[in-house]
């Protein structure tokens, strides 16, 4: 076995003893479960799931990451006196938190989600929202992973985590809309598109919305990028910018991870 | 007093930093160390708050990056590659485990870092009597157990430098004990010891030679007798005072 693979074994079992995980994955079961009891068709519950989804998975993903990556830096430095190299130890760290959050994600989502029939009525829609769930529970961990390696102290990098949650899921979408009042002289077409590729819960949120023909609700962003792709090559791209979004945030901190003094 | 440097003979010498610089964005914190650990002796280092102490520690652990300088190793410099590591037990100030393992599933942890065939020291479990404290996860266990799990993973591989941070901090007076009888144990079997602590009468016990550091640069080292006589002072704690005093004027 390798030695990442070693250090991420023993950091998913860490992280799927606490109590916060196990409360993550109920808090997912039980919402998941009355909106398929109380919500109607399946379809109508993955798409209420999916507004919870949005802004929740980022927001735990984040502040937990954050806050474990400075509760871990004495575990960091006992790591890196060892004969470790800090490729190995960044990958067992971050796999060792984002697997199990993206896991949570998915096992409190997916397990109600199959007792309710949610596969059978919405098999596509419910596919992509599992599948944006985890992709964000992995760019959000990176992000925090970034921010905890950026700032030394802890109060900075925590508010820093939650402005970014906050950014991403509420402020960014009202910027672009100023952005476009303001110059609404000039083509915007491009630059949106542009937008919403840099903000990846914009993405997840238009890529999510277009599984219900629900252009109208994915924001300015989402109706920009409707017109401009339509409908088949617009899923691929959103699907494989997700997928870059997935890596960069994780990219960026192995780098700050090996440069860093501890 | 000047701040002459009393240098030791390099024969034996396990570790030798030469010439390390370190700067903190505009801050310098080592300015050109050069220091000397030899082979089976306790150094002690010793230095005012924000001597470079701890940098100096990190510096040869690989935590912090040198901006110039070299570090060796029974005679090896000191690269970017891990491996050198394996020679090394580190005892942070405070204990860095995992909350939710077990101290066993962090030994065995290590023990996979480590490889198989890598050579095993349980002495200190037995002393420590900690065999039904290793099963349980580490956020139950007190403070002072946690410790002693630290001082356990310091000698766990047999090293041949150990570099101990405050080990007094937090353990009872039979465990600090048990472990002064260890470092000196390991130190007649030839194992190289680095210990920093404010608790200077705790030093003077197990010091053979003293470091001191003040603003990132050397000022004294040599033997604890070297100093004595240096300083005219019998107890470590005055002769650190004479020093410091010595420096500040």
């Amino acid at each position: 076995m390798t030695l990442a693979m070693r250090l991420l074994i023993s950091g998913v079992r860490d992280v799927s003893r606490r109590r916060w995980l196990i409360a993550y994955v109920v808090f997912y079961l039980v919402t998941t479960d009355l909106l398929f009891r109380f919500g109607g068709s399946g379809g109508r519950a993955v798409l209420s799931l999916a507004n919870v989804v949005l802004g929740l998975v980022p927001l735990v993903s984040v502040v937990f990451g954050t806050m474990y990556l400075y509760h871990a830096r004495e575990f960091v430095q006992m790591m890196l006196a060892q004969p470790v190299g800090r490729r190995s130890l960044f990958v067992g760290l971050y796999g060792g938190l984002a697997l199990p959050l993206a896991g949570a994600f998915l096992a409190g989502v997916g397990l109600p989600l199959a007792w309710h029939g949610g596969f059978a009525d919405a098999a596509w829609p419910a596919a992509v929202l599992l599948g944006v769930g985890a992709a964000l529970a992995l760019i959000f961990t990176g992000l925090a992973f970034v921010i905890a390696l950026a700032f030394q102290d802890r109060a900075a990098g925590l508010a820093v985590a939650i402005l970014a949650w906050l950014g991403a899921t509420a402020l960014y979408d009202g910027i672009v809309l100023l952005a476009i009042v303001a110059l609404r002289d000039y083509p915007l077409e491009r630059p949106l598109l542009a937008a919403m590729l840099a903000n990846p819960v914009d993405l997840a949120r238009v890529l999510l919305l277009r599984q219900f023909d629900l252009g109208a609700l994915a924001g300015y962003t989402g109706a920009a990028f409707e017109r401009f792709f339509g409908t088949a090559s617009g899923t691929l791209w959103s699907m494989a910018a997700i997928a870059i979004w997935s890596a960069a945030p994780f990219a960026a901190g192995l780098r700050l991870f090996s440069r860093k003094d501890f | 007093m000047s701040s002459a440097i009393v240098s030791l003979p390099q024969d034996a010498s396990a570790l030798e930093v030469i010439g390390l610089v370190k700067r903190f964005g505009r801050t310098p914190v080592l300015q050109g160390v050069d220091a000397i650990a030899r082979r089976g002796r306790v150094t002690a280092l010793v230095g005012p708050n924000a001597a470079g102490k701890s940098t100096l520690l990190k510096c040869i652990l690989g935590l912090v990056r040198p901006d110039a300088g070299r570090i060796l190793l029974n005679g090896v410099p000191v690269s970017t590659d891990p491996a050198y590591r394996a020679a090394i037990g580190y005892m942070p100030q405070r204990a860095p485990f995992p909350d939710h393992l077990t101290g066993d599933e962090v030994l065995a942890l290590l023990r996979g870092v480590r490889g198989e065939h890598a050579p095993i020291d349980f002495e200190l479990i037995d002393r420590f009597g900690l065999g039904t404290e290793m099963r349980k996860r580490i956020h139950v266990l007190s403070g002072g157990t946690r410790q002693k799990l630290n001082a356990v993973v310091t000698y766990l591989f047999r090293p041949s430098l150990v570099i101990l941070d405050e080990p007094s901090a937090g353990l009872d007076p039979i465990a600090n004990r048990m472990l002064k009888q260890k470092v000196q144990d390991a130190a007649r079997a030839g194992v190289t010891h680095i210990i920093t602590s404010h608790v200077l009468s705790e030093l003077e016990e197990l010091a053979d030679d003293v470091l001191f550091l003040t603003d990132g640069r050397v000022r004294f080292s040599g033997s604890l007798d070297a100093l004595r006589e240096f300083t005219g002072e019998r107890r470590l704690e005055r002769a650190v005072g004479c020093l410091m005093e010595g420096v500040a004027s």
